[in-house]
Formats: C-alpha cells, structure tokens, sequence
C-alpha cells in the first residue's frame, strides 16, 4: 500500500471519528456561552483554546465536523443519485437521448455552486439545506460525465454484446453489467467531490449562504473569527486546519484508491 | 474553420438562451409575488402595488421575460430597488474591480504554476517532483478565503507591506494594484496548484511520444526536448483547465472580496441579498453565467485553433 492511501484514511478517518463521537461527547457544551472566558489561547483546559464567546473550539471543531462531513456527503448523494442514472441513459442511447442530457450538463455546469447558491438564497433564505441543494446540483453534471465516459467505453465490449444477443434490454444490461463494472470510477470520484464539497460548504458557510447560527461549521468559525483575528489568530487558525487536514485526506484517499483500484492507471502515471 | 465557428456561435447563443430561462424562471416564478418579498412583511398593499407597477409585474411572463432578455440586449439592466440607480451602472462599476481581480490571479496561477510543472515533469520520479507533487496536494486543500485570512495577519498586520481590506479606486493605478495583491495571491494558489499538477501529467504523457524520442535522437538535450515539442504539446489540457478555472475564480473572488472589504461583483450581490435586491440578483448572476459560458466558447475556439484537427468533431 502506498504512504499516500494510509496517511489520506488516517486524516479523513480523524475528521470522521470526531463528527461521530461528538453525537454522544464533547470535551465542553458548545450550545452554553461562558463570555467570562472568551478568546483565551490554548491551555491544558482549552486544548485548542475558546472563540468569542467563550465556547471551546475543539469542541466547536467536532460539532462542525458533523456540519461539513454531512453537507458534502448528502450533495454527493444527491449527485450520484441524479448523475449516475442520467450518464447510464446517456451511453445506452446514443442519440437524442445522449444529446439532451450532455446539453443539460453543460447548461448545470455554467452555474457554480456559488451561483446556483445564491440564487437559491436569493429565493429561500440562506440555511445549511440550500448549502447542500448549491453543491448536490453542482455534482449532477460532473457524475453525469464521468458515467457517461465509463459506460460508452463497455458498450463497445464483447461482453455487452453477448449480452444484447441473449435478449436483455438496455436497461437491465446498464444497471447488470455496467453499473457494478464502473464502480470503481464512481467511488473515486465520490471522494474527490466529497473533498470539494467540505470547501465548498466551508465558503458558503464563511459568505453566509450556508449553516446559520447557532449550527456550528467550519466556514462559519471563519467568518467570526474574521473580525478578531488581530486579537485572537488562533480562533482563526484552528477551522481552517480541520478543513486543510480533512480535503487533504480525502484528496490522498481519493488518489490512492485510483491506483489501488485501477492497476491500468498505475502504468500511465 | 468558418463552418466550425457557426456552429459553435449557435450553441453559445443556445446556452445563453437557456441559462436566462432558468435564472428567470428561479427569481421571478417561484418566490410567489416578487414585490411583496422585496418589500417584507410589513408593506402597505398599495406600496406593492406600485413597486409591482414599477417591475412591470402585471406584464405576462412571457412578455416580461422578452422585455428582460431585450433589456439586456441593449444593456438596460433596470433600476436597483435599493440603490435607485441602473443596475448596470452599479455593476459595470463593481466588474472593473473583480474583473481586474481575477484577471490578476489568472496571470499569478499561470506565471506560478508553468515553472513548477515543468520542473517536475523534468525530473519525475526524483526528490523535486515528489515535493511538488506534495506541495500541490497541500495547495489544493487550502480553502483560499482562509489563506487569504493568514495572508492578511502575516503581510498586512504583521509586516504591514500590503493594506489589510479596501479598494482606493483606480486614480492611482500603483496603490490600486497593492490593494490587489494579497487577494489576487490568495486566489491564485489553490488554481496554481491545480495547473501544476495538470501541466506535470500532460507533459510526462506527450514525453513518452514517440516524436520526442526522435527529437533526443536527433541531438536536442532534454530540456530542450521538453520546451520545443513537450510543452506546445501539453498545452491543450492546460488550456481546458484554464478555461474551466475561470469559474471556480470568479466565484473565489467572490468570496475573497468579503475577506478583504473589496467592493466588487461579491460585495454587491451579498448585498443585494440581504436587502432582497431581486434585481441586482438576476442581473449579476446573469452576468457571472454569461461569462462562464462565454470563456468555455472561447477555450474551445482556441482548442481549434491550436489543433486543426479537433475543427472536425465539433
């Protein structure tokens, strides 16, 4: 196994763990404000130190966890959910079928998340829910593609053919033969978009088109910390650590399984 | 090559046409009745009378959306609701500092991200590509408005050489360019590492060509080799990824105008926003999507015209 899989696993692994354990434990309450013991640095009672309002912000970093981690993993969802099935359809009928769906594609893609968040706050309000609708909508296209191209490349395959020859239709033949055969493709790229989904969620979150107080993320610690980062730069330091060590982790993960799970792509690198 | 710019010239209008419909349709359709969200709660009915008046809301929609794509046509862009001036008076003003922004953090990522590229691809598998390769990674996962952040707290607090937020206005071009500096580096680098890491694998792929075997053959040394054939050769993906950067960098100056105060496009939309400025909203997101769309346009004729042969597929 390659260094860059495991380092990536223990990173992403870390940031997991801590969203996990603190459903049931953080080391302070971070829904109770102590304003007595605001912006202190870090000491052995606040190991990473306490934000504006006293809170401690290890803590603070394993509710957000929980924020980031479940923003970028639902838009994934979303995006899997909607792209993979429209880039199946789009390889097993070329044609007007392939044609609509790629024009649709391009159409999503000239709307960045950002965009496609604004517009969505614009309308509704700004919440972390309209965060997660801005990124999930921005993951249709890229899964759209990335099945698309896989799945065109097995249809030309004898298997497939044999297949058509014993009389399975176009759909069956796409989720029997040709989902299970490009899961590799999607499971990577999962992780990359999970990665690009916590910096997403974190600008969102930082500009205010994300989690609204009193949800704690990583992006919105940012934005409070911007106007005491004179008095206090660790309140500022801290989030934007989690954040770098988490898409770190996952962008390793993300590489690493390429290469663990495609042997092909070892040789061309 | 003229066949080829018709057809691409159609799809690019076609885009346009269909990216207005959506914006549109979200802002106009669905929030129910445009005038009373802009007004709140708490408006007299006959105040969002008039404002319905003034948007032109007791038009049919299909006449009110042709009168919007026509306005824009001919850049009437309307009124703001709040600032009572023509939103694109408001935005050609804004766009002369995002613009300039992310033009800046283009050339920066560009300048930055070409030596390292190459110097990896150039000694792959050796101690300087592994730092590169390690170094990229990092840059990748920088949240750029947080680099921003640190940028402020080391070059402006710290060492006081670049101003911490503000825009003086163009009068003087040099403080104007300072002012750009730390956000233009801020966004410049996760795009750096992405291009360096792109330029690296598409050079090491046009090395294992066999025109450059023939050219080490014929006496070039490897350098040589890898600036004269490897690198026109590479710049196909390069260019593809710049083209797709320029969305993800006009949405980062968005958000790092916030971090330094900057009153651009980012500014001005976040505001419009929050004092439910419909106007200001449709027209600026038109605005940005107009741009992605047209840069995509762009790359894809310069893709032609770098290789003939991909006039063909169109």
């Amino acid at each position: 196994m390659k260094p860059g899989l495991a380092i990536g696993g223990v990173l992403a692994g870390v940031a997991l763990i801590a969203a996990l354990v603190s459903l049931v434990w953080t080391p302070y309450d971070v829904t109770v404000l102590t304003i007595a013991e605001k912006l202190q640095t870090p000491s052995p009672a606040h190991w990473l130190g306490t934000d504006h309002f006293g809170r401690d912000i290890a803590a603070m970093l394993m509710v957000g966890a929980r924020t980031s981690l479940a923003v970028a993993l639902v838009a994934v969802g979303i995006g899997m959910g909607l792209g993979v099935p429209l880039g199946l359809l789009a390889a097993a009928r070329p044609g007007w079928a392939d044609e609509l769906t790629m024009r649709g594609n391009d159409l999503i893609f000239a709307f960045p998340s950002l965009v496609i968040a604004i517009l969505i706050t614009a309308v509704f309000g700004p919440s972390a829910i309209n965060a997660i609708i801005a990124i999930g909508i921005f993951n249709i296209p890229v899964f759209a593609r990335v099945t698309r191209g896989g799945a065109m490349s097995l249809w030309t395959l004898d298997y497939i053919r044999a297949a058509q020859v014993a009389g399975k239709g176009r759909a069956r033949i796409s989720a029997e033969h040709i989902l299970p055969n490009i899961a590799n493709l999607l499971i990577v790229q999962g992780t990359i978009q999970f990665s690009l989904g916590i910096l997403a969620e974190a600008g969102l979150s930082y500009v205010g088109l994300g989690a609204q107080p009193p949800l704690p993320s990583w992006g919105r610690m940012l934005a409070d910390a911007q106007t005491m980062v004179t008095l206090a730069p660790h309140v500022a330091i801290f989030p934007g650590l989690a954040i770098v060590a988490t898409v770190l982790g996952l962008n390793l993960l993300g590489d690493g399984l390429r290469d663990a799970l495609d042997p092909r792509l070892r040789r061309a690198r | 090559m003229a066949r080829y710019l018709v057809k691409r010239l159609l799809s690019l209008i076609a885009s346009l046409l269909a990216a207005s419909l959506v914006i549109f349709a979200v802002i106009e359709v669905i929030p129910g009745d445009p005038a009373s969200y802009m007004l709140g709660m708490n408006a007299a009915p006959d105040t969002v009378a008039a404002l319905r008046d003034a948007l032109g809301l007791n038009v049919p929609l299909p006449m009110r959306y042709l009168g919007w794509l026509g306005g824009m046509l001919t850049g009437d862009f309307g009124i703001s609701y709040t600032y009572k001036v023509p939103v694109a008076d408001l935005v050609a003003d804004r766009l002369l500092i995002s613009l300039p922004l992310a033009g800046l953090a283009l050339l920066l990522s560009t300048v930055v991200a070409m030596p390292i590229g190459l110097l990896a691809a150039a000694r792959r598998g050796r101690p300087a590509d592994y730092m590169v390769m390690g170094g990229t990674q990092l840059g990748i996962a920088v949240p750029n408005f947080w680099f921003a952040m640190l940028l402020v707290l080391a070059f402006a607090l710290h060492w006081r050489v670049f101003p911490a937020g503000g825009f003086p206005g163009w009068g003087d071009p040099l403080m104007a360019l300072r002012a750009l500096t730390l956000p233009a580096v801020a966004l410049a680098l996760p795009q750096a590492a992405i291009l360096a890491r792109v330029l690296r694998s598409a050079l090491i792929e046009t090395l294992g060509q066999d025109y450059i075997r023939t050219a080490r053959a014929k006496g070039l040394s490897g350098a040589q080799a890898l600036t004269r054939h490897a690198l026109r050769n590479a710049m196909i993906p390069v260019l593809t990824i710049l083209g797709m950067q320029f969305s993800f960098l006009l949405a980062g100056a968005i958000i790092i105008e916030n971090v330094f105060y900057i009153p651009g496009l980012g500014r001005l939309i976040f505001q419009a926003i929050t004092q439910r400025d419909l106007i200001v909203v449709e027209s600026v997101v038109m605005i940005l999507v107009f741009a992605v769309i047209l840069v995509t346009f762009l790359t894809d004729i310069a893709y032609a015209a770098v290789d003939p042969r991909l006039r063909v597929r169109g």
